[in-house]
């Protein structure tokens, strides 16, 4: 067996029985760690993971956190409002303001929540992951005993953004931590979430994430995600997310840190004109390793997903990125759209995209295009040829390459929240390459 | 204001300049005219400092310093300008944005402080009077959606509101109609100052009719061959450039 999922079970075993029997799981948690040692971690022969390698990973051991480490509340001082925040993946609830939250909306921690939906969270959390390659799954469904519940009720209407706030902060062990997050929005409900992963101070952590969402009949949800963490943690993030009958799912994913960071979308467009846009911008220097896979799944008639998405490499850094859509039987008058483009910044990186469609039903409309390319000379020089230096130019033409993946999210306040952190990643990313 | 000594460029390894030489003066207007090949677009590019234009020998100097020493960017904070003949096109980067940072960045350059977005409005507004442009095209990204005459006039809005001691024009009459080319010619006449000089770089001696120079300059085969007033150029409309070979042939 590997130290990782050694220390894996290690911490499974030490866990309290309260804690393995909550929400009636304790057989499914069992299985799935038992699931998980028996199959081990997928290795690169495996296509989902034909790009990243896990065997350095695999050595090394991870604690769970014990408590929370204090934190000075200034150092989230640019995140607004109502807020739910872990440390190491522990609740912090001092530094969570939940108070006078918008009428509809349910928001706490699981383990701190008091009135939860327990049939609920039972029904989404009952899941379980067959494929042997889904290991990370298999260890959050297994370990994971906190998260953000988030549900919004029917036709209500959120103004304000919610935000979910991941910080890692350095401590004496490297701490693997596993949050399993469930966000639902009722019929006719809109909500916009942003989910930000951050760093106060440096740290090697692991970080599991198993997001499940469910949009019923006509709600909208607009759920951005930020990984801007340190530079030597390790981010394991899955969404799973269901969209009903005319809801509509605007997603932007801003994955900017981290040493080694697997994303993975899965988007099952469930009810007829279901619509899902998905934005992204993975920016890797250093010796970073960016893994992105969607799988996006058409599922009823005149469904539609718009898919664009930005990757830039600099330095020895790596960014993969698998872009699957399928349109199953049935799933006649959808239209699918993918355009992946990519920016090579140095000699050293390495940039792999791998759009795939498949198509399975009548009268669709789709489009896909990838690109791997480098930084236009000309333009280059146009902009210097005009007194901007040469650092600034081609930050501007970088910010300029990421711009339509950011606007895809159509919420411009977001994007003016946004795109500062975009930029100063952008900027070091130039500053290294 | 500009001395060029000699001067040899290669592109690619292929030697285009062979010992070019051209003096010019604050105030004055030079126009190049010359052949197809004969290396009147690598003489802007060379000036302005692109990537891939070798310089193999000789000496540009401008207001006494080394300018060939200098990065493109700096060149342009010394008040060298360059009208391409292909204007760039960059989506996503708007042209408002581009321009005041460009103007900033030069006035930093220079010591001089920089612009807010006030002052700069304004004399964006001005310049913008003066050419007859559109509102909405400093909205849009830098040249994206522009016709071809909208990108030649933009080449000579950003030179008005950067206001270089050196403007050099490569080809800016190619591709517009006589509209287009009148209404560039106007913006080009109202940036004449004593302080300023002028290098219109020309194929064909239309555009001279209405930017008139105080000397044509006949390139080919990499030097200036023949240099006089503006009658060389009314000369080389009647006779062609085979009539400057012939001159030329040792």
């Amino acid at each position: 067996m590997s130290a990782l999922l050694d220390s894996l079970q290690a911490s499974f075993d030490a866990m309290p029985d309260s804690a393995v029997n909550a929400l009636g799981l304790g057989n499914l948690r069992r299985a799935a760690m038992r699931q998980a040692i028996r199959d081990g971690l997928p290795t690169q022969r495996n296509e989902r993971w034909k790009y990243t390698g896990l065997r350095a990973l695999s050595a090394r051991r991870f604690v769970a956190a014990a408590a929370a480490p204090l934190l000075h509340p200034a150092a989230l001082d640019d995140i607004p409002s109502p807020r739910l925040v872990f440390v190491n993946g522990i609740f912090d609830a001092a530094l969570s303001k939940l108070q006078e939250l918008p009428e509809g909306v349910t928001l706490g921690a699981l383990s701190a929540a008091k009135a939860l939906p327990t049939q609920d969270l039972q029904a989404l959390f009952s899941r379980t992951f067959e494929a042997t390659d889904e290991a990370f799954a298999r260890v959050n469904a297994a370990l994971a005993s906190d998260g953000a519940v988030l549900m919004i009720a029917a036709n209500s209407q959120v103004e304000a953004p919610l935000h979910l706030v991941f910080v890692g902060t350095p401590a004496s062990d490297d701490i693997a931590s596993h949050l399993r997050h469930a966000i639902v929005l009722d019929d006719g409900s809109r909500l916009t979430l942003v989910e930000h992963h951050v760093c106060v101070g440096n740290h090697r952590h692991l970080a599991s994430h198993l997001v499940d969402v469910r949009l019923g009949k006509g709600s909208s949800l607009v759920h951005a995600r930020i990984q801007d963490e340190d530079a030597g943690a390790t981010l394991i993030s899955r969404t799973d997310a269901q969209v009903g009958a005319d809801a509509s799912y605007q997603r932007l994913d801003l994955d900017m840190g981290g040493a080694l960071s697997r994303l993975e979308l899965n988007i099952l467009l469930a009810g007829d004109r279901a619509r899902l846009i998905s934005g992204g911008a993975l920016l890797a220097g250093g010796r970073r390793h960016s893994d992105t896979r969607l799988a996006v799944t058409h599922a009823a008639r005149d469904t539609q997903c718009n898919l664009l998405w930005r990757g830039l490499a600099a330095d020895r850094a790596r960014v993969a990125f698998f872009g699957g859509i399928t349109i199953q039987v049935g799933a006649d008058g959808s239209d699918a759209r993918l355009s992946n483009k990519n920016l090579l910044l140095s000699e050293g990186a390495e940039i792999d995209t791998q759009p795939v469609l498949q198509i399975h039903a009548d009268e669709v409309k789709a489009a896909h295009g990838a690109t791997v390319g480098r930084l236009d000379a000309t333009s280059l020089f146009y902009l210097r040829s005009r007194g901007i230096p040469a650092a600034e130019a081609r930050a501007l033409l970088t910010q300029a390459f990421c711009r339509e993946a950011l606007a895809s999210i159509g919420d411009l306040s977001l994007v003016e929240m946004l795109s500062p952190r975009l930029e100063a990643r952008l900027a070091t990313l130039e500053a290294t390459s | 204001m500009l001395t060029i000594q000699d001067l040899h460029a290669t592109v690619g390894g292929k030697e285009i300049l062979r010992g070019l030489t051209l003096s010019v003066k604050p105030g004055e207007v030079h126009a190049i005219m010359g052949p197809n090949g004969a290396g009147k677009s690598t003489l802007g590019n060379v000036l302005a400092g692109r990537e891939g234009y070798e310089v193999t020998g000789g000496s540009v100097q401008f207001e006494g310093k080394d300018l060939l020493a200098l990065e493109p960017e700096d060149r342009a904070a010394e008040g060298v300008f360059l009208a391409f003949q292909y204007p760039v096109e960059i989506p996503g980067v708007n042209n408002t944005y581009f321009l005041r940072a460009a103007l900033n960045a030069q006035r930093r350059y220079r010591g001089e402080s920089e612009l807010d977005s006030m002052q700069f409005l304004k004399r964006v507004r001005e310049k913008m009077s003066v050419l007859h442009m559109r509102d909405d095209l400093l909205h849009r990204a830098v040249n994206e959606g522009f016709s071809g005459g909208e990108k030649k006039r933009n080449e000579i809005f950003q030179m008005a509101v950067l206001e270089p001691k050196l403007a050099i024009l490569d080809e800016t009459d190619s591709g517009l109609d006589i509209d287009a080319l009148k209404l560039v010619a106007e913006g080009v006449n109202l940036m004449r100052s004593p302080t300023r000089a002028l290098l219109v770089i020309t194929h064909y001696q239309r555009l001279l009719d209405y930017i008139k120079p105080d000397f044509v300059h006949v390139l080919a085969e990499g030097r200036i061959v023949e240099s006089g007033g503006p009658e060389l150029a009314l000369e080389l409309e009647q006779h062609g450039y085979a009539w400057v070979k012939d001159r030329i042939a040792p």
